[in-house]
């Protein structure tokens, strides 16, 4: 058990204070002086041809000051995608505009086809609704499949609505490995569609300064400068000295907020061309319509086993939905996040994955908590306990007959995993969900007249993204590195300035416990600044599990360099050689001897530098550090779910829900915790009951909280959690980052839960949301032939 | 939200005056529906006239073989008030079991009543308990009250002031809950009047809340959930949505209903 | 213009209003109090819950009309000062906030929970909890905390 504050302890979060009493500073409590108010039209049909707007009544409405449409826009970029996927027959993908405002065309519901800015947020939702606009009908592209065969084509450029086809993988060795196999496993299913919902609504604020010429841009993102790169850049080609962009407390982001999206780009336009600050708050009706939705996979995938049951290859075919436009990271997520993922913790040796991308009048799908490798998790998890039941195996036992043991692995799938010891997690969580004793529990159950089932889950996932020269063979348009800069103030106390961005993570507690570690001081004496351009050098931001990995090895190297420089200043008061000088509980020694200076009186000299070798060692402590990963790192673990069926009614019950997950070294264990808690309750969800539901003509039927099903505190039990540890090899701290796992690896464990739960029934697979009916239906179906 | 005038009387007299006035008002008794609807912009009424001004319609009381409980109790007043709970236990836990606690701090029963959305759960209760409607013009007994879903018989002007609820022998509320909404995707309200079972279903009824003659018939024989086993719904007047086929809310009628039974003291 | 007289966090106040503003708009715009948040358009999410005469309810679905000679506390009058309410310590203590977006609507609703039911099961709090959504935490120490707070705050009636 640590102690104290530093790396490894669970001190208690020093921001929660702010969010407790209500002083917490999101992106809708700001207000500028003469601020406007802007309300989006949005489409209501997902595809048309736009006739004529007219915004005759809207203009003359009270309070109005400006409407825009795309005429405005004319001279602005589009959102632009951030990563290139090239296809396997070698060909770019097709890549349409996305305007800010809709062009000609709308592609789905909820695509902003004009901007009503006025005098308060009232007036112009009074004005919005005043601007009539023409939408000429076109049929609706929604289901993939169908989108394959042509017809309606949702871009001109994509005339069977295919952005690209993509493979990974061996498909010769796949094929030869299943023509020796015993067994094939095959399975249908459906990733279903989820929409983010960050309880923050997204929002944003525009203003201009024309004495300074600089654009501000306040917005609820997880990564500042990538919105002011992206958006500087391509979109309105303002230059980076003249753009601050600013994340303030965020609400969470799960990933919808990484994305660069029009809103953003409108407001900071809008309010050079009004002359006043513009504000945009998402309604969280508009946020279902606007807001990057995740996930949207339709599988098909086979699995070869040799009669031991050792995996012989594995071959998956899937269909990915973008949506109507590429988000910023879309391409990225049915490909290099979710191919790459697929050997999972197992020696398969032969695996080949094909995607085909697909063009849809829905909402922009991209990275949602997890980000392609809850896909893979769910397709290959699946498989192994439907492996497991169709061949009579007990599933951990199929599992473990599988594990990787040998480090570092090169998978097939193109990614080398550097450590892991899969036995250990499994081990651990079949004791702590007493795995042994289910069996009993089942029949106690049965007695009850309850269905019980147990599912395992064994998953693997690519996080701290990522090697830059990697990731931008693989098509990135941007590097993955995390820059930090430790500003050491004169008396001593520390600012260190992260390009990671917290919205829950608590960066300012950890990344404060790391620095208060290394430099032996307390953690009082360390401020985390982020979320700031005009403040951060730099920064990529927070996703992919990366802020600890990535971001906070940025911090640790620029540290070193701050340790480093003070060495030189001690070694110079001290009169010793630098060699022989060693940094130890926040000072300075002499090896051998009593001779010291603190961290504290170093600092001060390095300001005041009166006595100072100041021909060699320039004044001033404050470094910077650019770190770029040498590889991901691969965090796995064991989720066991134990749940009850009611068969008259479906319903399904979580009774136990077991994580043993290897994060490599940890922090602090308290939040560690919690970012599980999270990811679990996000993958119980979508396993039992969220669902982002289209009709035919592409409406959302789950469009809000009366029917989009957001987990709630009596849908889940409380979690029992476990840790093991392999560090990482790669980075200083040995971590690998915590924030997805619980997403990753629970949904298959809730399904195979279920499956398992219905087995004597021949029920083999249960799509997401298992929902009551789902299962009532597959019980009627196989009652009365089990009754036979 | 639409701008509207706002009035709140200090009597159901006065209301009705204002509502004379202004054809096109709405009455708000807790807003739990009718803000969110008027947030939506679903609605424009041309004034808000509040019924929170009158202190009379909160009364709970028992009077004899009745429970009368006013318009604008809060559904919070009715699960904790000791007469309730004494008088008809089972009204109690479903009013304790409406929306979520800080619905139930502001959400009325006269508001939901008037406003029979047919997945509400106190319609249930009022049809299954022959509870009698009672306004500011007259008593409506609850087998002619409801009208169709969102519909009651009650006139333009016409003000729910109490809900007179004979106390029965026996009766409990079992809901199956659509899970993003939290309304009942089905909901039963069996009761023991005394002078016969009654049993009334929410939730899922194409019409709104309607009394399963299938499920009376069955506990008529017997008061028990094994009585309803093997009975069949129609699903002709059943409606189905993302949450739940027609199919499968008929098939679970009986089973709620059953649950209530089994729970009924 | 219509105006609405409110005691809210201890304090009378006086703010003109449209008949159509919403309790929640006139804490946030006219009195600054930014603590109570709005998460939802449908009135589920309960991350502007506040305390209306000692209940919590949902400022978002009271028109700030409805409140007018109400007593009113938010997040920002739950304590004073450094101090903290033991709901709001509990938390802390706990992990029991991530973001902190649906925190301030968590605490007040958790504080009603406690005012009504001094010692409630991991159930009745799960139950109660109902009208909160909270997108980071699962939950799990929500839970802990509020029995956290139920634990504190009993212990101290007992010494009173």
């Amino acid at each position: 058990m640590t102690t104290g504050t530093g790396i490894g302890a669970s001190i208690k979060r020093r921001e929660d204070f702010r969010f407790l009493k209500g002083l917490g500073r999101y992106t809708d409590d700001m207000t500028m002086p003469n601020m406007t108010y802007c309300v989006f039209v949005r489409s209501p049909v997902a595809h048309a041809k736009l006739g004529k707007i007219d915004l005759t009544a809207a203009s003359k409405s009270p309070g109005v000051v400006a409407i825009f449409t795309a005429t405005d826009l004319e001279a602005v970029g589009g959102v632009p995608c951030g990563w290139l996927v090239t296809d396997r027959h070698n060909k770019p993908m097709i890549e349409p505009k996305h305007p800010i405002l809709a062009a000609g065309k709308v592609r789905h519901v909820g695509d902003p086809a004009c901007a009503v800015i006025a005098e308060t947020y009232a007036q112009a939702r009074d004005a919005a609704e005043k601007v009539s606009i023409d939408y000429q009908e076109l049929a609706a592209v929604v289901d993939m499949k169908k989108a394959m065969l042509g017809g309606a084509a949702v871009h001109d450029e994509a005339p069977n609505n295919l952005c690209f086809d993509w493979e990974l993988g061996d498909k010769a060795a796949a094929d030869a490995a299943f023509a020796k196999a015993a067994h094939i496993c095959k399975i249908d299913l459906i990733n279903n569609r989820l929409v983010p919902n960050a309880m923050e609504p997204r929002a944003a604020i525009g203003a201009y300064d024309l004495a300074t010429e600089e654009h501000t841009l306040v917005t609820t993102s997880q990564n500042p400068h990538v919105i002011r790169l992206l958006m500087g850049a391509f979109v309105l080609g303002i230059p980076e000295h003249k753009l601050r962009v600013l994340s303030p407390d965020v609400g969470g982001g799960f990933g919808s907020k990484i994305f660069h999206y029009a809103e953003e780009a409108l407001v900071t336009w809008g309010a050079k061309k009004i002359g006043r600050p513009i504000k945009w708050v998402a309604e969280r009706s508009e946020s279902f319509l606007s807001d990057a939705h995740g996930r949207d996979h339709v599988t098909h995938a086979e699995m070869a086993f040799d009669k031991d049951g050792m995996a012989l290859g594995l071959k998956v075919d899937t269909l990915a939905n973008l949506g109507a436009y590429l988000s910023t990271f879309a391409p990225s997520v049915p490909t290099w996040l979710h191919g790459t993922l697929m050997a999972g913790q197992y020696m398969t040796p032969a695996i080949h994955v094909n995607v085909k991308a697909m063009f849809t009048n829905t909402v922009p799908v991209d990275a949602y908590r997890g980000a392609g490798r809850p896909e893979a998790t769910y397709v290959l998890e699946r498989l192994m306990s439907k492996a497991a039941a169709e061949m009579g195996m007990d599933q951990a036992e199929l599992r473990r007959r599988n594990f990787i043991r040998k480090f570092p692995y090169q998978t097939p799938v193109a990614v080398v995993y550097d450590t892991g010891d899969y036995d250990a997690h499994l081990d651990k969580a079949l004791a702590l969900a007493d795995y042994k004793g289910f069996e009993a529990r089942r029949a106690a159950a049965k007695a009850r007249g309850k269905l019980r089932g147990i599912g395992v889950s064994a998953y693997i996932e690519a996080c701290g993204i990522a090697p830059s020269s990697l990731v931008g063979a693989l098509g990135a348009r941007a590097g993955l590195y995390e820059a930090a800069t430790v500003r050491v103030n004169p008396t001593g106390s520390v600012a260190v300035m992260t390009g990671s961005h917290s919205h829950g993570q608590g960066h300012d507690t950890t990344f404060a416990q790391v620095v208060a570690d290394k430099l032996g001081i307390g953690i009082e004496m360390v401020d985390i600044v982020h979320g700031d351009t005009a403040k951060v050098p730099f920064g990529m931001g927070t996703y992919g599990s990366r802020s600890l990995a990535v971001g906070g090895t940025a911090i640790v190297e620029a540290l070193n360099k701050v340790i480093d420089k003070g060495r030189r200043i001690a070694a110079h008061l001290l009169e010793a050689s630098e060699a022989d000088i060693v940094f130890e509980n926040g000072a300075y020694q002499v090896k051998g001897t009593d001779r010291k200076k603190t961290f504290g009186e170093i600092a001060l000299t390095a300001y005041v530098p009166h006595k100072y070798p100041i021909d060699k060692i320039e004044p001033g402590l404050e470094e910077t550090a650019f770190y770029d990963p040498k590889n991901f790192t691969f965090p796995s673990g064991t989720y066991i779910c134990e749940i009850e069926i009611d068969p008259a009614t479906g319903e399904t019950q979580i009774i136990k829900f077991t994580a043993a997950d290897d994060f490599g070294n940890i922090v602090n264990p308290m939040i560690v915790e919690g970012q599980v808690h999270g990811g679990l309750a996000q993958g119980i969800g979508q396993a039992l009951l969220e669902n982002a539901v289209y009709d035919d003509n592409g409406q959302l039927k789950s469009g809000s909280y009366m029917d989009y099903c957001m987990p709630r505190a009596d849908d889940l039990p409380s979690f029992d959690i476990t840790t093991t540890n392999t560090p990482c090899t790669h980075n200083p701290l040995g971590v690998k980052g915590c924030g997805e796992a619980g997403a990753i690896g629970s949904p298959p464990a809730v399904i195979n839960a279920i499956c398992d739960a219905l087995r004597d029934y021949g029920v083999m697979h249960m799509d997401m949301p298992a929902t009551p009916e789902k299962i009532w239906r597959a019980l009627q179906v196989a009652m009365p032939k089990a009754a036979e | 939200m639409y701008s509207f005038d706002y009035h709140r009387p200090g009597s159901v007299a006065d209301v009705a005056k204002a509502l004379l006035a202004n054809p096109e008002a709405r009455l708000l008794a807790g807003g739990q529906t009718l803000i969110p609807t008027l947030k939506q912009r679903l609605a424009q009424p041309a004034a808000v006239i509040d019924l929170g001004g009158i202190a009379d319609l909160k009364m709970i009381k028992r009077d004899g073989a009745t429970l009368v409980i006013g318009a604008m109790a809060t559904h919070d007043m009715v699960a904790r008030s000791a007469d309730v709970k004494a008088a008809i236990p089972a009204l109690a836990a479903l009013a304790g079991g409406i929306g979520d606690p800080q619905v139930r701090n502001v959400g009325t029963i006269g508001g939901s009543v008037a406003n029979n959305d047919p997945a509400a759960d106190y319609p249930a209760a009022v049809l299954a308990l022959g509870a009698t409607v009672v306004t500011n013009k007259r008593q409506i007994v609850a087998d002619q009250f409801f009208a169709g879903m969102f519909s009651t018989v009650l006139d333009a002007g016409e003000i729910i002031t109490a809900l007179h609820f004979p106390v029965p022998k026996k009766a409990a509320y079992a809901k199956f809950e659509q899970r993003a909404s939290r309304y009942a995707l089905v909901g039963a309200f069996v009761a023991d009047t005394g002078a016969g079972v009654r049993c009334a279903i929410t939730g899922c009824g194409a019409g709104g809340v309607f009394r399963s003659a299938e499920i009376e018939a069955a506990l008529a024989k017997m008061f028990a959930a094994d009585a309803l086993k093997g009975v069949k719904i129609s699903v002709a007047n059943i409606m189905g949505d993302i949450h739940g086929s027609a199919e499968y809310r008929a098939a679970m009628v009986p089973v709620i209903a059953a649950r209530a039974v089994a729970m009924a003291v | 213009m219509p105006h609405v007289t409110m005691e809210v966090n201890g304090k009378a106040v006086k703010v003109d209003v449209a008949p159509s503003a919403l309790l929640v708009e006139v804490l946030r715009r006219d009195l600054a109090l930014t603590g109570t948040h709005v998460g939802c358009d449908t009135s589920q999410c309960g991350a502007c819950v506040v305390h209306m005469n000692g209940a919590s309810v949902k400022s978002c679905t009271v028109l700030a009309m409805q409140a007018n000679g109400a007593k009113i506390v938010t997040i920002e009058g739950l304590s004073q000062g450094t101090n903290m309410h033991p709901v709001q310590a509990a938390f802390k203590e706990a992990h029991g906030l991530q973001c902190g977006f649906c925190t301030p609507g968590m605490v007040m609703s958790s504080a009603d929970l406690l005012a009504r039911n001094p010692n409630p099961s991991e159930t009745e709090i799960r139950s109660w909890l109902k009208g909160n959504i909270c997108r980071c935490t699962g939950y799990h120490n929500i839970v802990k905390a509020i029995q956290i707070a139920a634990d504190t705050m009993s212990k101290k009636a007992a010494a009173e």
